[in-house]
């Protein structure tokens, strides 16, 4: 893999699952049951703990840190998938996106798998360890929403982000990006 | 929602102990939710779980006629040792008298 | 058993468990306190939930993501042993959002800054790990053994709290601010934290073996802990009449009672925002838990 496409392809997983992290902790404290909420609660941390580890391989390349590429780009700059920027307070949404995105995720880790970058198919299948748990949870959910108009409902409203262009250049993913690096920006270059 | 009792094992080797219980429709999701309740930061190495309706609970252990004979405390054996060594010890003696 | 036997039981470090007889006055005083702890953590989650969105670095995301998670999973435990003594924790989450179940005062204040997120973690949780430790001996032993788990999880807490407050203390003069600024609106509620100065023979917590720590012990020992943790930092304590004696005892301005009252009945300044933020996802979801999760 040549360095730029690697980079990209990192920079594309990392800002995907850093949002989709980001996203999915915000369930933390007010999902619908305090079992759900506890293990919801930890694939929004696994999600973030795989952007990081994807950070830190594209960060040794640019020279940079782990950190800097997650909060101190610009908000035009990140790569993620429109599908993962969506704010979804709904529980049929929230699983719905889940289902979606782990279908789309798996594709994309069993290619990284088969990639002949040593560190990029290593990170993959580590990945996949944490991420065969999280497609049983999609799973176990849409299986017991499957005849929940509202969660076919959201599913064919949320296919089309899936498909649509990456890119972050949105008002709302502004909005994310403002809230994400509110306390960050209000010292540059600190220690927190 | 069904009660399941969770049951840990700290690490290979150790016995399975009760955790605590959690509330789910079925085992599927008792699972799931009985894994990162009991297991995100790795502390255990496995766990049972169990409806609380399987659990037998058995608590009347009745012991009316004393049969000690079937614990430690059951047993004396200070006084009958003292005679043993006490003959031994006599009969030390009486040969070397002779 | 008769009550006096049940007494003599309990104050001989006798032991209680869910199936066992108990007098009226035990259960129901059980389930008030135990409730309130309950409520306690789901309340809690809300003032640092706000800044899991806004944490700065990726270690600190994760570690507050934790930390509020740990606070759920403790609810669920509380709940759980709740429910074992008689009380559904529907009933238990209704009443909350009700307005009608008391939970602890410090989690109706706001949370203004990234300095009440160190502040939070370091000295609100070493002031609930004192009262928690204590539970460890609590006569209800299916109480007792969840503070096991609890009091483990949450010397996480404390290490994480005391991590941002360092960091932010060895950083620039604005970081050291957000901390000694958080303190001083932090203080009062902290000293009011443990309660009333009730003396154990007259609590009657204290009589059923449900609580071990008369409220003025605790806060001494809150006091003896971390009074010399602030100030070794360099930063003060808010109480110009704050200061040790020679026989150890701490003395302190006398914290608000007033105050504290007002708060835990819920009109503290955040206290009516979050209960309604509690019933909103309480109701948009009773869908998925009467429909979607019905066995």
């Amino acid at each position: 893999m040549d360095e730029s496409k690697r980079v990209r392809t990192l920079l594309e997983l990392a800002d995907d699952e850093l949002v989709v992290g980001w996203r999915d902790s915000e369930w933390t404290g007010i999902a619908p049951t305090l079992e759900e909420d506890v293990a919801f609660s930890s694939i929004a941390q696994n999600e973030i703990g795989h952007a990081r580890a994807a950070y830190e391989l594209a960060a040794r390349e640019l020279g940079t840190t782990a950190d800097e590429l997650a909060f101190d780009r610009s908000p035009g700059e990140y790569l993620c998938s429109p599908l993962v920027q969506l704010r979804l307070l709904d529980w049929a949404q929230a699983i719905a996106r889940r289902y979606l995105y782990e279908q789309a995720d798996r594709a994309r880790i069993e290619a990284l798998m088969r990639s002949d970058d040593e560190l990029v198919a290593g990170l993959a299948a580590k990945m996949d360890r944490e991420e065969v748990y999280h497609r049983m949870h999609a799973e176990l959910w849409a299986e017991r929403l499957r005849d929940e108009p509202r969660f076919r409902e959201a599913i064919d409203e949320l296919q089309p982000y899936l498909d649509a262009e990456r890119g972050s250049g949105t008002p709302l993913f502004t909005d994310l990006w403002e809230e994400m690096t509110s306390v960050r920006r209000s010292a540059p270059g600190a220690e927190w | 929602m069904i009660v399941w009792e969770v049951f840990r094992q700290e690490k290979k080797g150790k016995p399975f102990e009760h955790a605590g219980s959690i509330e789910a429709p079925d085992a599927a999701f008792a699972e799931a939710w009985a894994r990162e309740q009991y297991g995100r930061r790795g502390e255990s190495e496995a766990l049972w779980i169990v409806a609380r309706d399987a659990v037998h609970e058995v608590h009347d252990f009745p012991d009316e006629f004393d049969l000690k004979y079937r614990r430690v405390d059951g047993y004396s054996l200070k006084a009958r040792l003292k005679e043993a060594r006490g003959r031994v010890e006599a009969g030390a003696d009486a040969s070397r008298a002779r | 058993m008769t009550e006096a036997e049940f007494i003599e039981h309990l104050h001989g470090g006798g032991q209680v468990e869910a199936g066992d007889w108990m007098p009226d006055e035990y259960r129901a005083r059980l389930v008030k306190f135990v409730q309130m702890h309950g409520s306690s953590e789901l309340m809690g989650v809300l003032p640092e939930r706000e800044w899991i969105l806004r944490a700065p670095t990726l270690q600190r995301k994760l570690a507050l993501t934790a930390k509020v998670q740990d606070e759920v999973g403790h609810a669920q435990l509380i709940f759980r042993v709740v429910e074992d003594l008689g009380k559904p924790r529907e009933q238990c989450l209704s009443e909350l959002v009700a307005g009608e179940a008391k939970f602890h005062n410090v989690f109706h204040y706001p949370t203004q800054t990234w300095g009440d997120v160190g502040v939070i973690a370091w000295l609100v949780d070493a002031a609930a790990i004192i009262s928690q430790k204590a539970l460890l001996k609590c006569s209800y032993a299916p109480y007792a053994r969840i503070m096991k788990k609890i009091c483990w999880e949450e010397s996480f807490h404390i290490l994480h709290g005391r991590d941002v407050v360092l960091t932010l203390v060895n950083g620039t003069e604005a970081q050291r601010e957000l901390v000694q600024e958080a303190i001083d609106r932090w203080w009062g509620p902290l000293m009011q934290f443990h309660g009333t100065k009730i003396a154990a023979n007259d609590d009657p917590m204290i009589q059923w073996r449900i609580k071990s720590q008369a409220n003025e012990d605790a806060r001494q020992q809150f006091l003896e802990g971390y009074v010399p943790q602030i100030r070794e930092l360099g930063l003060t304590v808010p109480d110009p009449a704050l200061r040790r004696r020679d026989d150890g005892v701490w003395e302190y301005t006398e914290p608000d009672w007033d105050e504290l009252k007002a708060v835990v009945t819920g009109h503290g300044p955040r206290s009516a925002e979050r209960l309604a933020l509690r019933r909103r996802f309480l109701e948009q979801e009773r869908w998925v838990r009467e429909a979607v999760l019905a066995a």
